[in-house]
């Protein structure tokens, strides 16, 4: 294997990993869940990113044939993190925020989406079951 | 020098396990144990890139590929259960 190959692949397993602790070292240093949620989403998937790609060199340069396999992970995890972290934000502030006192007003008919009864105002849904049921 | 790299990348990522499984034990919210578990399975997929880079065997990646999935899946899963009490409404 050429020496420089061989340097950038050690270089990307490198940042890959520091970005990892950087990013796993946010989860304890922050004192609240909704900063503590920056750090894991943003910093680890970049250093996953990283170890990825030095993955991807390593196979390609050892196997000599090019495959985008890893790029599948990559893309998932890019795809999946903001899906995660705005579901465990919602779930958190479902829990442990109120929203008359915590929340500014929304401005609207409807307040913020987390706390608000599916469907509109004065629709009950166990009626439509009781229908059914009928 | 590979070899090099991968020692300090199983380090830092082991760090980064130990860190997650403080906020595991430790979160005060509910939604700080499902964080700290959704990083704990992009940390193992990293392990597994990793060991798999040191092996220089493939074999590890559908395993990487399954954590990710099932990472994703059971996160989504438990807020759903937080947020609507049911799973599959």
């Amino acid at each position: 294997m050429p020496f420089f190959v061989e340097l950038i692949i050690s270089l990307l397993i490198v940042i890959g990993g520091l970005f990892l602790l950087v990013g796993s070292f946010g989860m304890i240093k922050l004192k609240d869940l909704l900063p503590r949620l920056h750090a894991p989403t943003k910093a680890s998937t970049v250093g996953l990113g990283g170890v990825l790609i030095a993955s991807m060199l390593f196979f390609w340069v050892e196997r000599g044939h090019f495959t985008i396999h890893e790029l599948l992970i990559t893309l998932f995890i890019f795809l999946t993190a903001p899906i995660t972290a705005n579901l465990i934000a919602k779930a958190y502030m479902l829990l442990n925020v109120d929203p008359n006192k915590d929340l500014p007003p929304s401005k609207q008919d409807e307040g913020w989406a987390t706390f608000d009864p599916v469907g509109p105002e004065g629709y009950d849904p166990s009626e439509e079951y009781k229908e059914k049921e009928t | 020098m590979i070899e090099y790299a991968l020692n300090f990348g199983f380090v830092c990522v082991a760090l980064a396990l130990l860190m997650n499984l403080y906020r595991l034990t430790a979160g005060p919210t509910t939604a700080d144990r499902v964080l700290a578990v959704d990083t704990m399975a992009i940390n193992a997929i990293a392990l597994l890139v990793l060991y798999g880079i040191g092996q220089a065997t493939a074999m590890y990646f559908e395993g990487a590929l399954l954590f990710a999935m099932f990472g994703f899946v059971s996160t989504v899963a438990y807020c759903k259960f937080v947020l609507r009490g049911d799973i599959i409404e």
